[in-house]
């Protein structure tokens, strides 16, 4: 296990390492000059050459390379050009919303799609199976801002239950956290449930058929029983690979989101960033997004050996 | 539908005609989203001459609009007309999804083959394409745009990007099982060149999961054309697409819900559309497959 747990955090280094040669390159192979292009149209030379000596544009490219690599090892991803903040310092600020919605999304989509998925093998090619999928490719191509734009409509502008946008922090209190954040987890959740129920549904199918599915039935377990315990425990493998894999599309998820609903974090610091052309914080973003992504697909490799003891490394 | 079939020749008429109402029979889903597909794509060709006006004309007199029998989806706050718009604006959501596939798919393709064929390419570029798989696509298409002048063309590029990792997987998958076959082996042992193997050995049996793979990605370009457009990275100002569409019309989302709304169902209904045509081709290239997904 041991062995394993270190193989596995030495095989995350160089995916890491290309992330930020990647993200570091992007600056650099971008056509154009990045300084002009980040000063804007409106900028003297003057300010492209501020720009291009604040980046570190001027010295050698291995230079620069390394220096970032240097800072970055220390935590430090740089400052806002628009703002002089450390980057980690904006970003640390916008967690608490971004990883709320997260949370919550992770949270509905595992708890609803996951039974649906499996409703939907045990009763293949019924009409529950048939709205499962049906659901499944709604979900994967109704945009997240459409999705979340109807739901304010329902939701806040016609019915009046929940607040239009906005975000209340935990510490206000339960309610106004809650109604604030409920409809922007659905809109999230949606894409995500419905990649979850398509692969929960097939991982099922193909355990319902095993042997000892039968077996399990016959010495008169009940159907319940028999589905979560023995055929969903079996078929858990390629549902929890798919909820790791499916973060990247949460992340990506979490930006328009948080736009639709006027969410004050990481999305919208994106955005900001964007606009701005801050390129030291949409480099910061990137680089705390995809390390999220890795951590979240280690702890996914490292739960395969809890879920089916067979797999050893 | 029935348009379809009775254009086919008279001689072959009815045993076509047989066969394409069993496939609606059997695929009702597929036959709708081709229907469906081909509708949004006649639409986007002839806009000029669907009743549109010049989509980027501006007129102060008229803004704002509600919907009317002059202007059918209203005016916008330049009181352009939001009909003329939309109905331009597919001409960018097709267009950024077909060259996307296309892109995306010819690069991985190339890689895949390659990768997968030579052992001593295929660790590194293995590596580099799991790294690129841990950048959120929408983040890496946001950090390329956000350094370069806002184009159609660059919107292509960044959102094709992304996609290349995937194909390579893919495509390394298929040549990983078929390097072992023992064609291959006697194409190597009759003096085949490296490349004619990987062209007219691999490649074809590549083909059918490629184009399915080629339809999602279709899909998925055209969803993250318009968030990108939506967040003010994507498609500039000027051009009509529905993701901007949308983005000039959230401030008055409140007040006129359509003018957000419409585009929306445009845009919704067009990737629906391309991912039922993907599920149809699916299930008929290659059924294996269909367990897979």
């Amino acid at each position: 296990m041991h062995v394993f747990l270190i193989r596995r955090l030495l095989a995350a280094v160089p995916v890491i390492v290309v992330v930020a040669v990647f993200v570091f390159a992007l600056l650099h192979l971008a056509p154009g000059d990045p300084a002009a292009i980040i000063a804007g149209d409106l900028a003297t030379a003057e300010d492209v050459d501020k720009i291009r000596t604040k980046l570190g544009l001027d010295r050698p490219l291995p230079v620069q390379f390394f220096t970032w690599v240097g800072q970055l090892a220390h935590g430090d991803l740089g400052n806002s050009i628009f703002s002089a903040h450390p980057v980690s310092e904006l970003i640390a600020q916008r967690l608490e919303p971004t990883l709320t919605l997260t949370v919550m999304t992770l949270f509905i989509s595992v708890l609803l799609a996951v039974p649906l998925g499996v409703i939907a093998a045990w009763r293949v090619g019924s009409w529950v199976d048939r709205c499962v999928m049906g659901f499944a490719v709604f979900g994967f191509s109704v945009p997240g801002f459409v999705i979340g734009y109807v739901l304010i409509w329902i939701f806040s502008i016609e019915l009046g239950w929940l607040p239009v946008q906005g975000y209340t922090p935990l510490a206000k209190g339960v309610w106004p956290w809650l109604s604030n954040i409920i409809l922007p987890s659905v809109t999230l959740a949606l894409a995500y449930m419905a990649l979850i129920a398509r692969i929960t549904r097939a991982s099922m199918l193909e355990t319902l058929n095993q042997d000892y599915i039968r077996t399990a039935h016959a010495k008169g377990l009940a159907t319940r029983d028999v589905l979560m315990g023995h055929a969903l425990r079996n078929a858990a493998v390629p549902i929890v690979t798919v909820i790791g894999i499916g973060v990247a599309l949460l992340i990506g998820g979490v930006v328009v989101t948080e736009s639709v609903f006027a969410i004050p974090g990481l999305g919208r610091l994106t955005v900001d960033a964007i606009l701005r052309r801050d390129y030291p914080v949409i480099q910061g973003i990137i680089l705390v997004f995809s390390g999220a992504y890795v951590v979240v697909n280690l702890v996914v490799d490292l739960l395969y050996t809890v879920l089916d003891p067979r797999i050893r490394y | 539908m029935t348009a379809a079939a009775t254009t086919l020749p008279a001689a072959d008429a009815s045993p076509s005609r047989a066969r394409f109402v069993a496939f609606v029979r059997r695929h009702p889903t597929v036959a709708a989203g081709t229907v469906l597909l081909l509708l949004i794509v006649i639409a986007s060709i002839a806009a000029p001459w669907l009743g549109t006006v010049d989509p980027i004309s501006i007129n102060p007199s008229h803004r704002l609009r509600d919907p009317s029998a002059e202007h059918w989806f209203g005016t916008d706050r330049f009181g352009r007309d939001l009909y003329s718009r939309v109905m331009y604006g597919g001409r960018v959501s097709l267009l950024v999804g077909l060259s996307v596939a296309a892109l995306a798919t010819l690069i991985g393709l190339a890689i895949g083959l390659v990768s997968g064929y030579l052992r001593a390419v295929d660790a590194v570029v293995m590596r580099v394409m799991d790294g690129m798989m841990a950048i959120p696509a929408i983040m890496l298409a946001i950090a390329l745009i956000a350094l370069s002048k806002a184009s159609i063309a660059i919107v292509i590029v960044a959102v094709a990007l992304p996609e290349v990792p995937r194909v390579v997987r893919l495509v390394r998958s298929i040549v990983l099982t078929l390097r072992e076959q023992p064609y291959i082996e006697a194409a190597t042992a009759i003096g085949t060149s490296v490349p004619r193997i990987l062209l007219r050995h691999l490649l074809p049996n590549a083909l059918p999961p490629l184009v399915v793979q080629a339809t999602y990605i279709c899909a998925s370009a055209v969803l993250i054309e318009a968030a990108l457009s939506f967040l003010g990275a994507g498609t500039p100002p000027e051009i009509p697409s529905w993701g901007n569409i949308m983005a000039e019309a959230r401030a008055y989302f409140q007040l006129k819900p359509w003018m957000v709304l419409i585009p929306g169902v445009f845009l919704a209904v067009t990737v629906l559309s391309i991912n039922l045509v993907g599920d149809g081709l699916r299930d008929m290239l290659d059924p294996r497959l269909a367990r897979r997904m």
